[in-house]
């Protein structure tokens, strides 16, 4: 793990050129967090300040709420992850290892400010960046990290609401079971 | 209350086993052992189980049936789809959606239901050399499993959203139609993606299984088969490991099933990967290549008007204009609908922030068509390829070469031409560097300059078809025309991985077809003939 993530860094330093021949950085970096199966406490950190900026709009606006929502998005989002087909999930990891290592942060996400200081236009400036470049590998952990986020907001009552999705049809009529 | 067909036949006795939920090494025997109890391997045990034959069934995903099928799509994507609905091409350009159920990818499809094209059946008796898939032969057993599947043309109007479809080309001046769906006294609720919850849907997890079930089948599922065990050129057996709790890795339960004849029925990367890790002879180096997917781009609308796309029966309207074309000149697609809920229309709506955030609040406007190309008939589209990751595990891969992304291109053309025409306010592609647009000549001009490329343009699938291509030829095929395998003397496939290119059409009626003749042919060879079947 230390010589890939050395190698990662060398890469960044070089010029992102050498990034789409990089692999992630390799591991899980430490023991998931309280209530979590995958997702330690610096990625629940970094979803913490991420979600709000993909799901600018579609949050509840009440603070409380708001925070709440946050916390059922990022166990949301843990629950889809170890759903996946194991490989799949190893790369996510590896992408989240380099979301929540600073001097990765730094060069592969542009992200100068720890997360939890980092301003919605910064994240922005990130996901921006990722979606849009020239590196599939970029492309590709922007869209797994926001198809995350999406999917476990979504299918949640709340978000139904201000979608104005009215839910699924009552299929047993009420007063006959 | 609405009955439970599976609670009702398991309380009733039949015999069914959660590999996942035993205590010690399970050692089954049967006639005939069938891998997949999708479209296919359903097909296959209903019909050999009439003739007679002891048949057991291994099934990777659950047993789940109506009670549980609560049209909420956090339950169902993980625990009824491949990988939680996520699973994808290696380069992780494409998302597949395949069914892991009992009932396989039936129990999750949108019902559609088409014959062969008869030009796909033409091709390959013209091209590929097959000398007994003439629209002739095959009729008989399409009609038998459309009597059988209750398959007709839906004479219900269709939902706002497949409506703007069949509006849109009235507007253009191309042909439409009606698709069949293959339902009893559907309620049109709209939910058959996450399991139907009022057995409406004729899958095979309501008619065929229940029928082999109750002649005596036994069905193990959650129950995953690594590989086949050979002695010379027969197989003897299969093994399987039970499925941990979330679905994802083998456990350590193991189930062996001895038989006289193996079906595979597990589907287009299944089935190849059986094989694969089974090291079964491929002398001709074609095992699980040709793949084909029906690559799919999709186009969103905002309607003026209330659309609720995420209501009423998903797929009703089609257009084949598109693929009226000729086989060998830029690649043809149909078009369809796809149904609107919350969760797959985000995960596919490009962006984030705001603008993503704007059309997520019109979901009840929202207006969604889908092309889907038709591959594997043109060099240009060779299809992709099987491979075993390091941990045994399968992943396809599928380069998009230039042939596919010029059709991708007239795709969204087409696709946004025609909610314009049907009145859409404005149109978006999904793709990540398209704008949303309000008229058809700013649309053209967007779409032209799109940069097409891996992870940037949307592309689905929920049609893998090919892998172990049928064919006389043992050079070209994995099996021949009675599905039976070329080298391997007692294994037969029978699933859409016998398909020698993609179809032009959903694949399941095809599928229910081809393999309703095979599994015809098999009992007759075991010396037990299907009753009432006549001509294999």
């Amino acid at each position: 793990m230390r010589a890939s993530r050395r190698r990662f860094i060398q890469a960044g330093a070089a010029g992102i050129a050498l990034l789409a021949t990089v692999r992630w950085l390799d591991a899980w970096p430490a023991a998931p967090a309280a209530r979590l199966k995958k997702l330690d406490a610096r990625a629940v950190e970094m979803l913490e300040a991420v979600v709000p900026v993909v799901l600018a709009g579609a949050l509840p606006e009440d603070a409380g709420e708001k925070s709440a929502a946050v916390a059922q998005i990022i166990e949301g989002f843990d629950r889809a992850l170890s759903g996946l087909d194991p490989a799949i999930q190893d790369e996510i990891g590896q992408m989240l290892g380099v979301l929540v290592y600073a001097p990765t942060r730094i060069t592969v996400a542009g992200v100068w400010s720890p997360w939890k200081e980092a301003s919605a236009a910064e994240i922005a400036a990130f996901l921006g960046d990722w979606r849009g470049s020239r590196y599939e590998l970029k492309r590709s952990g922007y869209r797994a990290l926001t198809q995350l986020i999406k999917a476990s907001w979504y299918d949640n009552p709340a978000a139904w609401r201000i979608l104005g999705y009215p839910g699924p049809p009552q299929v047993v009529p009420p007063g006959t079971t | 209350m609405i009955e439970d067909p599976i609670r009702i036949g398991v309380a009733s006795g039949w015999k069914t086993i959660d590999a996942a939920r035993i205590d010690r090494p399970l050692e089954l025997q049967a006639d005939v052992a069938i891998v997949g109890s999708g479209a296919g391997g359903g097909v296959t045990a209903e019909m050999l189980s009439a003739a007679g034959l002891a048949v057991v069934i291994l099934e990777e995903g659950p047993l789940a049936s109506s009670s549980e099928f609560r049209m909420r799509e956090r339950e169902a994507y993980p625990r009824l789809y491949q990988d939680s609905a996520a699973r994808q091409t290696r380069d992780k350009a494409i998302t597949i959606l395949q069914g892991r159920a009992v009932g396989g990818s039936t129990t999750v499809n949108w019902t559609s239901s088409f014959r062969t094209p008869p030009r796909t059946l033409d091709y390959w008796s013209r091209a590929l050399g097959l000398k007994t898939v003439s629209s002739g032969a095959l009729d008989p057993w399409f009609r038998r499993m459309e009597e059988r599947l209750s398959i007709a043309p839906w004479p219900v109007a269709p939902n706002e959203n497949n409506d703007v479809l069949r509006r849109g080309c009235e507007k253009l001046g191309i042909p439409a139609a009606a698709i069949a769906r293959n339902v009893k006294g559907c309620w049109n609720l709209g939910y058959c993606g996450m399991g139907c919850p009022t057995n409406a849907k004729q899958s095979m997890l309501v008619t065929t299984l229940p029928a082999a079930l109750a002649k005596g089948a036994t069905l193990v599922h959650r129950a995953r088969v690594i590989s086949l065990e050979a002695r010379g050129e027969r197989i003897v057996a299969c093994e399987a490991r039970g499925i941990e709790g979330n679905g994802v890795g083998p456990g350590p339960q193991r189930v062996r099933v001895s038989a006289r004849h193996f079906v595979l029925a597990a589907g287009g990367i299944g089935t190849p990967a059986i094989l694969l890790r089974s090291r079964a002879p491929d002398p001709h180096l074609v095992l699980g290549r040709r793949t084909f997917l029906h690559p799919t781009v999709i186009s969103g609308a905002t309607m003026p008007q209330k659309v609720a796309g995420y209501y009423g029966a998903p797929q009703s309207v089609y257009s084949d204009h598109f693929q009226e074309t000729a086989l060998d000149g830029p690649i043809g697609f149909k078009l369809e609908a796809a149904p609107i809920h919350p969760v797959l229309a985000g995960i596919t709506l490009p962006g984030f922030g705001a603008p993503h955030t704007d059309w997520m609040k019109k979901l009840d406007q929202a207006q969604v068509l889908i092309a889907l190309l038709r591959d594997g008939f043109h060099e240009g589209s060779p299809g992709g390829r099987v491979l075993l990751r390091s941990d045994a595990t399968p992943v396809l891969e599928y380069p998009i070469g230039d042939y596919l992304w010029e059709g991708m291109r007239r795709a969204y053309l087409a696709m946004a031409e025609v909610q314009l025409a049907a009145g859409a306010q404005v149109v978006l592609p999904m793709h990540e560097s398209a704008a949303t647009t309000g008229t058809w000549r700013e649309a053209r001009a967007m779409i032209e300059a799109l940069p097409l490329r891996p992870l940037s343009t949307r592309i689905s699938s929920a049609h893998v078809m090919g892998g172990c291509a049928m064919g006389p030829d043992p050079r070209r095929a994995v099996v021949d025309e009675s599905l039976r395998h070329h080298q391997l003397e007692n294994v037969s496939i029978h699933d859409g991985s016998i398909f020698p290119t993609s179809l032009g059409a959903n694949p399941q009626l095809s599928i229910y077809g081809f393999t309703a003749r095979a599994a015809a042919r098999l009992a007759a060879a075991l010396g037990k003939p299907v009753p009432g079947v006549t001509e294999a």
